[in-house]
């Protein structure tokens, strides 16, 4: 699997990305830097969390607009699947690959702790590594992750299985106090009508290595790698 | 303009420090020099009151490969590889404007580190309020901590550690001192030493603008009830911004273009341009038409005195002007040449074509005032008789007290994974962040006890050197170097004089036994407000090595069934402890004293049986004593213990140095090693169950000591 790791200049959490692939994949990830409007042909497209342009107007929406979306739009249009963490969910939402927005959290507040996601649907490139139902602990670092969009578009996501992964207990219920940022029906993740698109809050590549606490976030990347071999 | 004394005094010099002005210049100065001598000899800039005793700070070692005068200190980690840290203080600002003050403070730390050629991998702070009782404690607490977080958690640098403790004595004047730790190869490091006459004086980063102006001064003198009135001295931070000038500069420190580099921190241009000449014995001649402003009309002092967040100075050798300029645009960041290394050893300021500043660098680097102020010592305290408590009465207290109660709701607002580095998170005694492509790590904590150093400064300097060397030592770190953060009250008085005098003497003796020098390090006085100094507050940050990251321990009970040992010698000494305060509202009292020799035996027993992998979990005694510190790891590891103690409040409570609490699956192997080597270790318990429970039945479950100790701080915040 070829990988390409988007870079804008307020990107922070690239080297983590990077990491969490070449420890996986074996392969060393293309780094694209944000002002390229070309993009080399890969097998998967990577926007890592951080501050893309500083995030002073609203999360993601300036990069939304960037030289580079452009060619990952049309990367997404032909089918290239394309995984946005944190900052790069909040990207792929504003420029439209994905449906809704990210509210600041509930406490108004910064959050960085491990979360417990529910996968909801294993059968895609994405979450083949897991099985539906299962329970990953994974943390979260972020003031901007939660999840809102209207009612509609919340059933259509359930009804198409759309929902990629939900905050919840250790054991795998979706209450309130599991859903700390607030997220409408404790979405974490979704896809695209198509299922090539994720966008996700929770960082799964700081969870993969034994010294981070967990290795649950392995399965993503070791099914996207098989998935796209 | 005619200087007048009221212009000299509104400036923060002397008359007699006014008159050494005249003598060096030989004329009246003009507005603009008289500003420069102002910041530069500023009790900020200068350490005029504290140099003489600093000076007294062992600062070298087989490690050392920079002390203290460069913009951080820097330690030699093998490998080729140097850490590269300082901690600074940015009390003053936070007071009047908690967010920003807070941030630049955290943006100013990190330009140390990585103007010196290194990529900041960690951050902690050290932080003091006044009493939660007082109407402003709620809201500084809370812009401070979101101040911190804003910055750091966009720069994306983890901010892994931290204390945080509530007195009184900081309600008009409270503590934020940050600490950034970076990674950088050793011969590869960047020094603020201008050389070369004809060499470009290039700015770099944002633009300058009316922000900060004489902040070195706001942060050198008195508070009094209208300095919010200084609020326009206060800096705004941009962390985006700071994250490109990190990126564009430590590309171009790729190549050999810098001569000396230096960040514009406190005092901005004015002490970065006079600091490298200075240095070098050089001059440098700028022209202030060419440095980028960001507003229209400004004037030359204006310029020379503002403190603009997130700008750098360097000098570059010949020819390598383009490629560094085009690193700086691929990064939108400004780059000019504002001006050229000279041989005439005078700072010349240039503005419209006219002259507007000419003085000697030397005199006003060199010749700074040094003051030997008077001091007074602090008599001995009285014994202090400490009151019995049902114990697990007097445990659920102190860990739902202010300065015991959990500071989760604090760290869980800074990002401390990003980098995916993170072994040891925040909450346990030491963090610890690994190396990128190595098995190494970095452990790093800071921390102080003001009760101790108001009570006796020499025990208490030499307490909180000995403490981060403990905190250290119990991940299974072997501690290297420290840096210093010394907050004080007002040094023109005999008695906070003394306790400068008294708590450098004791931070000596322990760096000195425990072959821990001071590297870098940042002195913060005059904090006092309407005439109420602060606590002497000598803040310690350690900094530490782990060979194997896998090999280091967290203070988490692991499992059920495991022997707990704890080593050092326990006298039950209750003076100037958390329970004397909490328990019986005294704040009396010796403080426990620190016999540096056990410290260094202890510690290195305790460290080598970690690293031989026989202990499971570890901690180190401090405030609360041996009961709390048993809760503390009960909590992380979610299971209980079952105790064979003493129960007395000493026992119990007491605050006696260099102990340690180990859980071990081998409890006779450790106890034999421990007579051979002749450290103190007994058996006071077993792991295991839901509970902690004392000799006699009497039981608190962990699930209600860790309600009462996570509830404090969030209930406090959201106004319970």
């Amino acid at each position: 699997m070829k990988a390409a790791v988007i870079t804008f200049p307020g990107s922070n959490r690239e080297t983590d990305m990077l990491d969490a692939l070449e420890r996986i994949t074996g392969k060393k990830p293309l780094r694209v830097w944000h002002a390229d409007s070309e993009l080399p042909k890969v097998d998967l497209i990577v926007i890592p969390g951080g501050f893309s342009y500083g995030d002073y107007l609203r999360c993601g929406a300036m990069a939304a607009h960037s030289p580079i979306m452009r060619e990952v739009k049309a990367r997404a249009a032909a089918g290239t699947p394309i995984l946005g963490v944190c900052n790069g969910f909040q990207i792929l939402c504003e420029a439209g690959l994905l449906p809704g927005v990210l509210l600041v959290n509930e406490t108004l507040k910064f959050h960085c702790f491990d979360v417990h996601l529910r996968v909801e649907n294993s059968q895609t490139v994405f979450t083949s590594g897991y099985s539906t139902g299962q329970v990953i602990r994974v943390p979260v670092a972020h003031r901007d992750g939660n999840y809102f969009a209207d009612p509609e578009t919340l059933d259509r996501l359930e009804g198409e299985g759309r929902v990629a992964f939900r905050y919840v207990t250790a054991d795998g219920v979706p209450t309130k106090e599991a859903n700390k940022n607030g997220s409408a029906r404790n979405i974490a993740g979704i896809f695209n009508e198509t299922k090539t698109v994720l966008g996700l809050m929770p960082h799964p590549e700081d969870a993969t290595d034994p010294i981070q606490g967990s290795t649950d976030g392995i399965g993503l990347f070791r099914g996207l790698a098989e998935a796209l071999a | 303009m005619t200087i007048t004394p009221e212009i000299v005094a509104s400036h923060g010099l002397t008359p007699d420090e006014y008159k050494k002005v005249l003598d060096i210049l030989g004329r009246e100065p003009n507005l603009v020099e008289l500003g420069i001598f102002s910041v530069m000899w500023s009790e900020h800039c200068s350490y005029k009151s504290s140099k003489r005793w600093l000076r007294q700070l062992p600062t070298t070692g087989p490690r050392v490969i920079c002390g203290p005068g460069e913009n951080a200190g820097v330690v030699d980690i093998g490998d080729g590889l140097a850490a590269v840290f300082k901690i600074e203080s940015h009390n003053h600002p936070s007071f009047i404007e908690p967010y920003q003050g807070a941030a630049t403070g955290v943006g100013g730390i990190l330009r140390d580190v990585f103007t010196m050629g290194a990529r900041p991998i960690a951050n902690l702070n050290a932080l003091r309020f006044g009493s939660p009782e007082h109407p402003k404690t709620r809201h500084l607490v809370a812009g401070v901590v979101a101040g911190i977080g804003g910055y750091g958690n966009c720069v994306g640098v983890p901010t892994i550690g931290g204390e945080c403790e509530f007195h009184p004595a900081y309600n008009g004047n409270i503590l934020v001192n940050a600490m950034t730790i970076g990674l950088a190869k050793a011969d590869r490091i960047f020094y603020s030493k201008a050389a070369g006459p004809g060499n470009a004086v290039v700015y770099v980063g944002a633009k300058t603008g009316r922000d900060g102006i004489h902040g070195a001064t706001m942060a050198s003198a008195e508070f009094s009830d209208d300095s919010e009135e200084k609020r326009p001295t206060v800096q705004v931070g941009d962390p985006f911004t700071e994250k490109l000038l990190i990126e564009a500069c430590l590309e171009l420190m790729e190549s050999d273009a810098i001569v000396a580099i230096q960040d514009m921190g406190a005092a901005g241009l004015t002490s970065s341009s006079v600091e490298m000449a200075g240095k070098g014995g050089l001059g440098i001649e700028l022209d202030l038409d060419r440095v980028p402003v960001r507003e229209t009309g400004m004037t030359p002092y204006e310029i020379m005195l503002s403190e603009s967040q997130e700008r750098m100075l360097m000098i570059l050798r010949p020819g390598s002007e383009e490629a560094a300029r085009r690193i700086f645009e691929k990064w939108e960041l400004d780059f000019a040449v504002i001006g050229r290394v000279t041989e005439t050893g005078r700072l010349v300021l240039k503005k419209g074509g006219e002259t507007v500043c000419d003085i000697p660098v030397g005199p006003v680097s060199a010749e700074a005032p040094v003051y030997d102020r008077p001091w007074l010592p602090q008599p001995k305290a009285e014994p202090v008789e400490a009151p019995t408590a049902e114990p697990i009465d007097a445990l659920r207290r102190l860990l739902g007290s202010p300065d015991l109660a959990s500071k989760r709701w604090i760290w869980e607002q800074y990002d401390h994974l990003v980098m995916g580095q993170t072994v040891i998170r925040p909450g346990g005694d030491a963090a610890l962040v690994r190396i990128p492509g190595t098995n190494k790590g970095i452990a790093a904590v800071v921390d102080c006890t003001p009760r101790y150093c108001v009570a006796d400064p020499t025990a208490g300097g030499a307490q909180a050197v000995a403490e981060t060397w403990r905190n250290l030592t119990a991940i299974g770190a072997l501690p290297l170097a420290i840096t210093d953060n010394l907050n004080f009250g007002n040094p023109e008085r005999p008695e906070i004089m003394g306790q400068i005098v008294g708590c450098i003497e004791g931070m000596r003796w322990a760096c000195l036994a425990l072959d821990y020098p001071v590297v870098s390090g940042n002195v913060s006085l005059y904090n006092e407000t309407n005439g109420q100094a602060i606590l002497p507050t000598p803040v310690i940050g350690g900094v530490g090595l782990v060979e194997d990251v896998t090999r280091a321990v967290t203070i988490a009970f692991k499992g059920a069934g495991e022997t707990i040992l704890l080593v050092g010698e326990t006298k039950g000494h209750l003076g100037a402890s958390i329970y004397l305060r909490e328990i019986a509202g005294k704040e009396a009292g010796a403080p426990p004293p620190v016999d540096l020799e056990a410290e260094r035996r202890n510690g290195d027993f305790v460290r080598e049986q970690i690293l031989a992998g026989r202990v499971t979990a570890c901690h180190d005694l401090s405030d609360g004593g041996l009961l709390v510190a048993i809760a503390e790891m009960a909590m992380a590891g979610d299971v209980g213990a079952t105790l064979e103690v003493e129960t007395t409040p000493g026992f119990l409570f007491g605050e006696d140095q260099s102990r340690y609490l180990l859980t071990t699956r081998e409890p006779e192997t450790l106890l034999a090693r421990a007579q051979a080597a002749g450290v103190p270790a007994r058996v006071v318990g077993r792991t295991g169950g839901g509970a902690l429970t004392l000799p006699g039945g009497r039981a608190i479950s962990v699930a209600e000591l860790r309600q009462v100790h996570e509830s404090w701080l969030p209930n406090y915040m959201s106004g319970h």
